[in-house]
């Protein structure tokens, strides 16, 4: 590249700086100091009360990516080996709901799982329930994998198509049978597309606060509600809310180095 | 006496039976009752045009797809609804299909560590097999740091490594330029010939086929036309179709008056052939080389020269005779728009029945 077309990036380089970069600052400025504007660690002290917050959202976040994985994969594969047609009129399908507003989709999910909801009404054509589907973790969990599949859909898909036919023939060829051409040769070549499909999924879920708001009752308080709180609730604090938000991006980091780890084959492919 | 009969017992040997294939998509019959006895040992190349059911054929071999109708045996047992993963039959794709997030070595050793041998088995077998097709101290390449000739012999590495009793080959060498493609050709015809195995080859260049092979099956439109030795096929193949397809030929319509008299472009020429019909229409072949060129006026057909090639060992010309344009090959070389005669030998006559 000649250096004379550097200037093409300056834009984003502004971009990043007053966008990206400048708010973070801002929030390790808040996050690190009080309302005298003094340095004190005071409130990441503070986050330690929370700890127990910190941990469902992660533990619902990641049963919630995990169940989103598992689903996905085998669809995603089967997917793959359609018709390219077939292929992009299903693939339209699953994308469909993204369409629609994420506060009416998870709204249309409390009509649904409600006491007196459609699930419930037709249960109890037959007699059962009420059942408690609201209002707990399940539904929470319900509303992150029904928000987030087609962002684990979409890479897994993507990386999928690349796996040729003659490929899986070949295995065959020498003797694979169904197992081992999935842990030997699907599995090690779709790792890049199920990495990119956990973070798409774990980072908005472990930091969501609207579903858990609509679906989960006041029970099910997550690590996003207390940031959302301390912002726009009446015990504004916004140097509690950065500490908060602090942590949670270093816990995010160090699950995705943590991730990283198995994709550092995929990674030199992406290179050559 | 005794030797020829113990030849021909031995060619008998029938390693590969294929019994009424039939196959069809879409309501195209692409496989239109293929019946073929493959024996072992041999060298046999199936050969047609494209999209005549080749690879069609060898996956109904390899067991990648079941036919419609029809059965495969392999060693005298029916293997038709065997899986390709049972099968101690092995293949090189058409695009050679290598794993891409595996090595060289660990692609080739890929069906030895399935069928569980040691470590130092399965080193020593990849080594002699990296050796054998010329990629030593490429064992820990990655496969797109080959370029497409490597990665070719890669997979016959991975293939063959494993000590099929048949070995499967789509148009391996398609994607070579030519000095390589003899090279490999030659390459390939001493591994079969020293390891023994039997090789399905699929080809659509009738030269490969016919320098390579013990037995050549030419295809055209999903059904055999002839099976035979390359020399069977090269010197008396059974209708046009063959005969133009191995090796351009001169095919004209003609009858057959009685035996050893055939009438063309208004002449009528003695040949060497017997047993049609009084006034059957046939085919007549003729091949540019066996034409020669003489004077006009002592010449039964004449012709106006149109072009001339050359092509190295000989010239290409075309030659306009009443509105036939003949092709010709001959040492010498006419000038466009001269008038030269043409004589043909009445061995080098060929008459065929008309097909379909
Ligand atoms: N999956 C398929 N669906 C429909 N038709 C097919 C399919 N696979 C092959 N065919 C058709 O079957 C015919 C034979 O195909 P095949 O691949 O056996 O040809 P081939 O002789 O190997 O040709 P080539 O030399 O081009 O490789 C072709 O007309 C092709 O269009
Ligand atoms: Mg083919």
């Amino acid at each position: 590249m000649k250096t004379r077309y550097k200037f093409l990036a300056w834009p984003y380089i502004i971009w990043l700086l007053i966008f990206i970069i400048g708010p973070l600052c801002l929030i390790v400025y808040f996050g690190l100091t009080n309302e005298e504007k003094k340095f004190t660690i005071e409130n990441l002290s503070i986050v330690g009360q929370y700890t127990s917050v910190l941990w469902r959202s992660i533990w619902i976040a990641m049963i919630s990516t995990i169940i989103t994985l598992i689903i996905s994969y085998p669809l995603a594969f089967i997917l793959s080996r359609k018709k390219a047609k077939i292929q992009s009129f299903l693939m339209m399908l699953f994308i469909l709901p993204m369409w629609i507003n994420f506060l009416l989709r998870t709204y249309g999910w409390m009509t649904l799982l409600e006491n007196n909801g459609i699930i419930n009404k037709i249960f109890g054509l037959f007699g059962f329930g009420p059942f408690q589907l609201i209002n707990n973790k399940f539904a929470v969990i319900i509303g992150m994998i029904y928000n987030y599949l087609p962002f684990m859909i979409l890479p897994l898909h993507s990386t999928m198509i690349k796996i040729d036919q003659t490929i899986i023939e070949a295995a065959q060829d020498l003797g694979a049978g169904t197992w081992r051409i999935f842990t030997k040769i699907v599995l090690p070549i779709s790792i890049p597309g199920i990495n990119t499909g956990i973070t798409m999924v774990f980072v908005p879920a472990v930091s969501t606060f609207i579903i858990s708001k609509m679906l989960g009752g006041g029970s099910n308080f997550l690590i996003g509600d207390l940031i959302e709180l301390q912002f726009l609730g009446n015990t504004y604090n916004p140097h509690l809310g950065s500490a908060i938000a602090l942590v949670l991006m270093t816990i995010i980091l160090m699950c995705m180095s943590l991730l990283n780890q198995f994709d550092t084959e995929g990674k030199e492919d992406m290179l050559l | 006496m005794f030797l020829e009969r113990e030849i021909t017992a031995l060619n008998k040997n029938i390693i590969v039976k294929l019994k009424d294939l039939f196959v069809v998509y879409n309501e195209d019959i692409i496989l239109d009752n293929i019946s073929l006895d493959i024996n072992d040992k041999n060298f046999v190349t199936l050969l047609g045009p494209s999209g005549c059911g080749k690879t069609t054929t060898l996956r109904i071999i390899g067991g990648f797809m079941t036919p419609n109708r029809g059965q495969v045996f392999f060693d005298n047992k029916d293997i038709t609804n065997v899986p390709a993963y049972k099968r101690h039959i092995n293949t090189v794709f058409q695009r050679y299909a290598l794993f891409p997030n595996l090595n060289v070595f660990e692609n080739i050793a890929f069906g030895l560590k399935i069928k569980k041998l040691s470590n130092k088995e399965i080193n020593n077998r990849v080594f002699s097999m990296l050796e054998m097709v010329n990629l030593k101290g490429f064992a820990n390449r990655d496969i797109n740091q080959l370029s497409g000739g490597q990665q070719q012999r890669v997979a016959i590495a991975r293939a063959l490594v494993n000590h099929p009793k048949v070995l499967l080959l789509d148009e391996p060498l398609g994607a070579l330029d030519l000095k390589l493609r003899k090279e490999m050709q030659i390459e390939l015809k001493k591994i079969q010939q020293s390891l023994e195995i039997t090789f399905v080859y699929v080809t659509h260049d009738q030269e490969e086929a016919l320098t390579m092979s013990d037995c050549v099956i030419v295809m055209k439109d999903g059904s055999i036309q002839q099976i035979g030795s390359p020399t069977d096929i090269y010197n008396e193949p059974k209708n046009a179709f063959v005969a133009d397809f191995i090796g351009e030929s001169n095919i004209l319509d003609g009858v057959m008056y009685e035996d050893f008299l055939v009438e063309f472009l208004g002449n009528e020429f003695e040949c060497v052939d017997k047993g049609f019909d009084h006034n059957e229409q046939v085919d007549v072949v003729i091949r540019p080389e066996d034409i020669k060129i003489i004077d006009s006026e002592k010449a039964k057909i004449s012709g106006i020269v149109e072009s001339v090639v050359f092509k190295g060992v000989h010239y290409e010309m075309i030659i306009d005779s009443c509105g036939y344009k003949w092709m010709v090959h001959s040492t010498l070389c006419e000038e466009p728009g001269t008038l030269v005669g043409m004589d043909i030998k009445p061995i080098d006559i060929h008459i065929m029945k008309k097909s379909g």
